[in-house]
């Protein structure tokens, strides 16, 4: 127990620390923070789907919760079920046997959902393309609210990404909008408890 | 074994890693995996291939591991069927039900039909990898029915898990059988994935195919180029400069350190010690910042190519890299040691999840997970080419096949490689960092085969005209080891199950193709 203590003080806050704190990170980890207490109270869940990557936007995922990025501490978890998800973070192109599951992870995650398709594979379908095993893009398969490119993406890009999806878009009257075109929600007002939201 | 035990004429194939070719009849098939099995070595790879444009007919391939190295045995077929050999190999069995998924000939003899990688994308008597088979055609999904093994008996419940799984990992079924708590029975279900990256290759030539190859299964995307570069360059004729070749093996290692980091991480995580996870993802960041660094990238992909690499270190680097491996082995040191001593997580990792030698020798256990159950096979060190010919490479063995034998090799392995990257780095050689690569002649069969973290990666790569890949069969160590897990389980409880299949951390992508 001593040897761990020890070892997390020598180690001590890895977040932001400087000097190696890139300004743009803070920057981004800042806006993040904002966005999520002003649009979704304070916490955002994420549900992540792997619908057929080679593994490597995986790898980028999991690192955004190492202690550099820290994911968690901007009030942003991720979730075993779609039914607890604001988010979906989809990776890979969708191959033909992921597409109905894809197709039913989404269809369990309530609205007001929000799609983020992660990789050159989730974007545009990637190296693998279309074909008879491989759907391509995420958004030939289920709406995408955005596409964030890379190969994989760095986790800056995809906390980019989480952000402009969770952002207003330029001259709106201040919320999220899904591509679905709802309206995403009303700031600040929570939902009455046990009722879904309309 | 020796060579002259073949009853056949072997040619040698040109290239990197010593590997021998020979055309083989259905009787001298089985014989000949009967005689490797007998004498100790293993089945690398199996896959099939359509040569009706050419006049013959379909074709089945082996890749078998003995003493002096690599012999790939071809078996062309006169109808649609060839001898099972899973009851000599059982890693065998799903890699034959997947050869008949996509090309429709059998293993004559087999005692699992059942299909393995086609779900629903396509349809019975569909045959993708068939050269008449258009690679765009789309089907309507199908229905899809699996038949697993069912078990019964009094309180016997079933756990379907997947594809969709529970936290940031890749798609698959697992079929739990249970009581109580307590696993009876685990099948799992593969192919989910399936992009047909087989098919992809096909439309590309030499230098387009090493994109790919590099993304079949992007935590390994080292070895798979080194082994695509590899395949490429021996039916080209093309040696890379040293030089290139001491930066492939920094890249592979760098690889391997990082993986291992990685896993060791979410083991402690899974056995519910996040501090180990805190620590050890930290050093692999460090890591992954100092590739993107020095390499442009942070998982190296694109860093290997036909020829040899794209990027190359200055002192600067080296200098970066020589602190890196300091400051990570001393780390990893303590880590080891808080590991070692946590009773708590101890008590998870001991006696959990454990294939005893006996049954990872008989069921072909491989790779990392192979070394940690008494199998002690690592290329580095039997078929050591330049520049591991040069470095003395130490292989890690332990005995107890558990979750603590598979997170023990993976520290000495990166203690290991962070001395080999030492000393790589001490005798880099000076000179160019690629070499022209000439155009290959058509129909040429070129193999390459690298130690990945998991296990031996093999590409086995046939050329068309104008340098355009014909045929190319990536083999993922996973294929071996999936099977295994099945048996892993068995006697630990269903909570157990994440940190046993982390503790293999097998590829479901380089799997599934």
């Amino acid at each position: 127990m001593y040897r761990i203590l020890k070892q997390i003080a020598a180690t001590g806050i890895k977040t932001e620390a400087p000097p190696e704190a890139d300004e743009a990170l803070r920057v981004v980890r800042g806006r993040l923070h904002s966005g999520i207490l002003k649009y979704f109270s304070g916490a955002l869940t994420i549900r992540h789907v792997d619908a057929g990557s080679c593994n490597g936007c995986e790898l980028e995922i999991n690192s955004l919760n190492n202690p550099y990025y820290n994911l968690e501490a901007l009030g942003i978890k991720f979730v075993a079920s779609p039914r607890h998800a604001d988010m979906l973070l989809v990776t890979g192109p969708v191959s033909r046997h992921m597409e109905t599951a894809l197709k039913r992870t989404f269809d369990a995650t309530p609205e007001p959902r929000l799609v983020v398709a992660l990789g050159d594979c989730g974007c545009t379908g990637g190296i693998f393309g279309e074909s008879y095993a491989s759907c391509g893009r995420v958004s030939s398969v289920i709406p995408v609210d955005v596409a964030v490119p890379g190969c994989p993406p760095a986790p800056f890009a995809i906390m980019q990404g989480i952000l402009t999806a969770i952002s207003p878009p330029n001259g709106s009257d201040g919320s999220p909008e899904t591509s679905e075109g709802h309206l995403a929600f009303i700031p600040g007002a929570a939902p009455p408890s046990g009722a879904p939201q309309q | 074994m020796k060579l002259e035990d073949f009853q056949f004429e072997l040619e040698p194939l040109p290239g990197a890693m010593p590997v021998w070719h020979a055309r083989v009849s259905a009787q001298q098939w089985r014989t000949a995996c009967q005689q490797v099995r007998d004498q100790g070595g293993r089945l690398v790879a199996l896959w099939g291939a359509d040569n009706s444009d050419r006049g013959e007919g379909y074709a089945v391939h082996a890749a078998l591991a003995v003493s002096p190295g690599l012999v790939a045995i071809t078996l062309p077929l006169a109808g649609e069927s060839f001898p099972d050999i899973s009851d000599i190999f059982p890693p065998a069995n799903r890699m034959q039900r997947a050869i008949c998924d996509l090309f429709g000939v059998r293993a004559e003899g087999a005692a699992d039909p059942r299909k393995w990688l086609r779900h629903a994308a396509w349809p019975e008597g569909v045959f993708p990898l068939r050269k008449s088979f258009d690679g765009s055609t789309v089907f309507a999904n199908g229905a899809d029915a699996y038949p697993f093994v069912q078990v019964r008996g009094e309180g016997v419940h079933e756990i379907p898990v997947g594809p969709v799984h529970a936290g940031t990992i890749e798609p698959g079924h697992f079929r739990f059988s249970i009581v109580g708590e307590g696993v009876l029975r685990l099948e799992e279900r593969l192919g989910y994935k399936h992009k047909g990256i087989e098919k992809r290759f096909e439309q590309m030539d030499l230098i387009q195919g090493a994109r790919l190859a590099g993304r079949v299964s992007g935590d390994s995307t080292v070895a798979y180029a080194w082994a695509y570069a590899m395949a490429v360059e021996s039916v080209s004729g093309a040696r890379p400069p040293q030089r290139a070749l001491w930066l492939r093996a920094l890249a592979l290692e760098r690889e391997r350190v990082g993986q291992h980091l990685w896993d060791l991480g979410f083991m402690g995580s899974d056995a519910g010690l996040a501090f180990g996870l805190a620590q050890f993802s930290c050093l692999r960041e460090d890591m992954l910042r100092t590739n993107a660094l020095l390499f442009g990238h942070r998982y190296l992909m694109d860093v290997i190519v036909p020829g040899g690499v794209a990027r190359d270190i200055d002192g600067g680097g080296i200098a970066t890299i020589r602190g890196e491996i300091d400051s990570v082995g001393k780390t990893v040191t303590l880590l080891k040691d808080i590991y070692i001593e946590h009773a708590g997580l101890q008590d998870r990792f001991v006696d959990c999840g454990r294939i005893r030698s006996v049954v990872a020798g008989r069921l072909g256990l491989a790779g990392l997970a192979g070394r940690a159950s008494g199998i002690g096979s690592d290329l580095r060190v039997q078929f050591a080419t330049l520049p591991y010919d040069r470095l003395g490479v130490r292989m890690t063995v332990r005995e107890g096949g558990d979750v603590a034998a598979r997170a023990t090799v993976r520290v000495e392995e990166i203690m290991e490689s962070l001395r080999l990257i030492g000393i790589l780095l001490d005798s880099l050689p000076g000179g160019e960092i690629a070499a022209p690569l000439p155009p290959a002649p058509q129909n040429a069969l070129g193999i390459g085969w690298v130690e990945g973290w998991r296990g031996e990666v093999l590409i086995a790569l046939e050329t068309g005209a104008d340098n355009r890949i014909r045929r190319l069969h990536p083999h993922d160590p996973s294929w071996q080891n999936w099977p295994l897990l099945e048996r892993a389980v068995l006697g630990n409880i269903v909570p157990d199950f994440p940190l046993i299949n982390k503790s293999f951390n097998l590829s479901y992508s380089g799997h599934d193709l």
